[in-house]
Parts: structure tokens; sequence; C-alpha cells
């Protein structure tokens, strides 16, 4: 089970409190009806899935029942940050810096590091240890 | 390929079982293809298979990143039914249900394919209705499912407990006789064999890391963990990750993939006659032929590629097979693990055609794929052969989601299945 931190109650709660509500950051048009099929697709189904680090949404449902957004890797399931909603997505590279132990490969360059992936993972660990 | 039979094995027992041979070769990656197939699951080896069989492409290499059918094909709880609400549905998921039933005989190996029944409760007056408007949309499509009352299914399933005390009483079943269970490894490995031995390169531990195009846009081959390897067509079979494949080629697609997990008790003499499916309570539970009680939990709530889950989704199913079952609360769990699955919005598989030329997609099986393998890969040959799909699996589509014509077996069915 995850441990999740919620942003406005500001302490780690044990998943069974949340409802995870999906990728964030797909922004609803202002106009849904003038949308076309294509962009309305896009927005309704077509998500990113990604294979490393994910933007959730996620809702303290049995708490403050309040919506908030999590960055979180898919192949550990460890969170690295929580922040509220509206507030602006951060920045990845950031986000790498700030926890010398995450992973080094993203979503983004998933395809062409792949192969590399667990050797890089191993060097970063040695360093740690060191 | 030599044939299995009574003769081969007295043969054999003679010589000291000295002249079995492989049961698919290992070769060596040539530098082009006609078609790659990447991932050697259940669904990807039954398309090389019957691309060989039935369409004399031959030219044709299998790739998997792991090993043979080590993905959800091995993680399974191995449920075969076809009692899908939908035509379309009906239609791919019967399809596979026919070719089950000889199967082993056309592969000459034992899938184990056994067709015990597959027996789904009503805990509520929403299920009853659900099941009975599936009943009578399954004989409208020519597909088995009749309705039982609690003792008739107390009948057909002893160990069942069907007082009204409990927590969740069942209030009736419907029960496919055809469905059942086959033996997942058996299945890959038969598949494996048959395309073997018509030449189809099976190629483990290679992992595709990219897929070439034209300028034009067509597929040129994929790049992989053993060097480039050209083709004409690509048949993407990743399941779980069929996301980050396509994004290789520029296609984006609309899955997540969550973990599902599945566990087994200690082996114990035949006690479970049939398989048994509750939606409601959620719990999936039959008795293999090694005598483990086969579990089939829920997914977890978030994304995932860690192929494990949360303790407590198991806890929660085991809580409700111990009150549809108390003959089990004293039972031992021996092993548990967690399989990542491709999840469609409208939990309706993908067979079809890509915007990108040369390029096909069998994804979006969900929670429940191991039971249409053979048709999978039936109507997934098809379409890659003759570059159209078959009538099977043309509402299958990826436009769907753009069209709205969606196959919603979602709503149809409440919960994920």
């Amino acid at each position: 089970m995850l441990l999740i931190r919620c942003p406005y109650c500001e302490e780690e709660r044990p998943e069974l409190e949340f409802r995870n509500a999906g990728e964030a950051h797909v922004v609803r048009s202002a106009d849904i009806a003038a949308e076309s099929d294509e962009d309305f697709e896009k927005f309704f189904f077509i998500r990113a899935n990604p294979k490393g680090i994910t933007f959730e949404r996620w809702r303290h449902v049995h708490g403050c029942a309040r919506f908030f957004n999590a960055v979180r890797d898919t192949v550990s399931d460890k969170f690295f940050m929580t922040y509220k909603a509206g507030e602006p997505k951060p920045d990845l590279a950031k986000i790498m810096k700030s926890v010398p132990a995450a992973a080094p490969a993203a979503s983004d360059d998933a395809t062409e590091d792949k192969p590399k992936k667990p050797a890089a993972r191993r060097a970063a660990a040695k360093k740690g240890d060191a | 390929m030599r044939k299995y039979s009574v003769f081969a094995i007295a043969r054999e027992a003679l010589r000291g079982h000295k002249g079995w041979e492989a049961q698919w070769s290992s070769p060596e990656p040539k530098a082009e293809y006609d078609v790659i197939i990447v991932g050697a699951g259940g669904h990807g080896l039954a398309t090389a298979y019957y691309l060989a069989s039935q369409h004399g492409i031959t030219n044709v290499a299998v790739l998997e990143k792991g090993w043979l059918g080590g993905g959800n094909t091995g993680r399974n709880t191995t449920i075969i039914r076809s009692n899908y609400l939908y035509d379309e549905s009906a239609g791919i998921y019967d399809h596979a249900v026919k070719l089950w039933d000889g199967l082993s005989q056309e592969l000459n190996y034992n899938v184990m394919y056994s067709a015990r029944g597959v027996m789904m409760l009503a805990h509520n007056v929403n299920d009853k209705q659900s099941f009975q408007r599936h009943i009578h949309a399954n004989r409208l499509n020519g597909i088995d499912n009749e309705w039982l009352t609690p003792e008739q299914a107390k009948e057909y399933c002893p160990p069942l407990n069907i007082s009204t005390d409990a927590r969740y009483p069942v209030i009736g079943a419907a029960l496919q006789r055809r469905g059942g269970t086959a033996r997942h490894d058996a299945v890959a490995w038969g598949y494996a064999r048959g395309a073997s031995a018509r030449g189809v390169h099976i190629i483990q531990n290679c992992e595709v890391t990219g897929i070439r195009r034209a300028p034009g846009g067509a597929v040129t081959g994929v790049e992989t963990s053993r060097g480039f390897i050209g083709a004409r067509k690509v048949g993407v079979v990743a399941a779980g990750h069929t996301s980050v494949l396509m994004d290789m080629a520029g296609v984006r697609m609309p899955l997540e993939s969550y973990p599902l997990q599945a566990l087994v008790s200690e082996p114990v003499k035949p006690v479970f006659p049939c398989v048994v499916m509750s939606n409601t309570v959620h719990a999936y539970i039959s008795q293999s032929d090694k005598g483990e009680l086969v579990i089939g939990a829920g997914t977890d709530q978030y994304t995932s590629y860690s192929q494990t889950g949360g303790l407590h989704i198991l806890n929660h199913t085991l809580d409700a097979i111990c009150e549809m079952f108390p003959m089990f609360t004293r039972m031992k769990m021996l092993r548990s693990w967690g399989g990542i699955v491709d999840v469609t919005p409208d939990r309706s598989p993908i067979l079809a055609k890509t915007p990108v030329q040369g390029l096909y997609v069998n994804c979006g099986w969900g929670t429940g794929g191991f039971k249409a393998t053979p048709g999978s890969g039936h109507v997934f040959a098809h379409t890659i052969a003759r570059d159209e799909p078959h009538p099977i699996n043309a509402p299958f589509t990826l436009e769907r989601f753009r069209t709205g014509r969606l196959i919603d077996e979602a709503a149809a069915a409440a919960v994920a299945h």
C-alpha cells in the first residue's frame, strides 16, 4: 500500500484514504462543444501512460476530500512530490536534482535510454553508498 | 517437429528418453523478416502460428524482451468464457472459445482446456437484472448462458455458501457451461512449438528499443538490444507495455497500465469443480489440476509498471472468498504475483491497423485477455497478412475513440472483468 502525502493536510496517510483520479494536467476545453473530434479524443481518451515519471491526480476522499497532484515513478511506485491543485506542473529536471536517488530516465527518453537504464541505476546506487 | 503420441512416449520410454527434441528452436535473428511480432506471449505466438499455418507467411520473427510466456500469459488465472454483452464482444470471444475446443488436437500439444463451467454469482437485484440481460443477449448470439437459482448453484458448486446470513448473499448465478480453464504455459509453449516448426523465429531476450520508419512514414524495422532488424510489417502485441512501444512509432494510445494480482493456495485434493466469479464482491476462483486454488484479485487504482500491487487488494479478495466458501478459511496461500494489464476506456481490446503504414497493434485486453488467445491470434494474423481486418475484429479499431463507436463492456459489466 502506498503512503501518500496530502499537500492540504500536510501529512502522509495510507492509500486507502485516497482515490486516484487519473492523469494530471489534462486541460478541458473552455468551449467543449466547438472542439474537433481529434481534440476531444486527445482530451478524453488518449493518455501518456508513461513508464517512468507520471503526473497524476489524487483525491483525499476519506480526509479533506480535496483533489491534488502528485509526481510518481511508475516503475518503483515511489512518490517524488505532491502539490496542490492549480499549481503549475513542476519541472522534471528540478525534481530529479532535488531527489538524488531518483531514477535518471524519465518517460520522455525511455525509448532511447532503455538498455542503459539498469547500468545507470546501479552506478547511481553505488555513489549513494560511498 | 516430431509428433507427440502414445507411440512416441512408448518409444522414448524404451530409449531412455534420449530422443525428445527441443520444442522450439532459438535461432540468431536474421537481418530482415516479412513480419515481426513484438511480444512472445500467448497472443503474439498465436499470431505467428496462424500467420504461418493459415496465411503461408513463415518469414516471421517473434521478439521477446524476457522469456517466452513470462508476462501476463504466465500470470493470469486462466479463465475462459465468452458470455459478453455486446455482439462485437460475443463475436470475438466466442470465436476464441470455438478455437479452444480442439486446440490441443490442432497443436498436437495438450493445452488442458477443461470446459468445467464458469459460474458468475449475483448478490443483489442489479446483478440479477444485469446477468439476465446478459443471458438473453448471449442466447441471441448463440452463446450458452443460463440462470441458476441459489440451490442450483450450490448443486453445481457444493463448496458455495448460499446462506441468507452471508454479508452478500447469493441470490442466483449465470452459468456458461462451455467456459472453463486451460493450462496457460502450455498455450504459449504449444503455439511456440507449432510456429517454430513452420519456420517462425522465436527470439527471446531481445528487447525492442525503437521502431524505425522510412521518410514516407512506413515501418522499416525495429531497433533491438541485439541490433536493428528489418521488417515490412510489425505487429505490437505487448500488453502492459503497448503505450511504451507505440510511443516509439509516434502513436499515442488510449491505454492505461495497471497492476493486476493473482495468488494460489497450497495444493489440495480436488474440492472445487468449476470456476466461480463474483464481480460484486470481487473474487475469482478455480482449482488447477495441480490442486492449487487459483484466485484472481482486482487491479490497483493507480497506473504502474511495477508488476506488483498492494496487499490490501489481495486481502479484500480473500475476505470475499472466505465469506463465499467458508471451508477455505484455514487454507494457506502459497504465492502471489502481479502483472501489468493495459486497459482501454471501454474495456474492449484494440486489434487493428494503425495510422502508421505497416504497423499493427493488438492490445487493450485489460484484465481478461487469456480467454481470447486463440481467437485474437487468428484474427490478428488475418489483419496483418491481408492488411485489412477480419470481419470479427473489424469493430475493434483504434479510431473508435475518435468516432465514438465504443464497445462499452465497461458499462455493461460495471466492474473490471
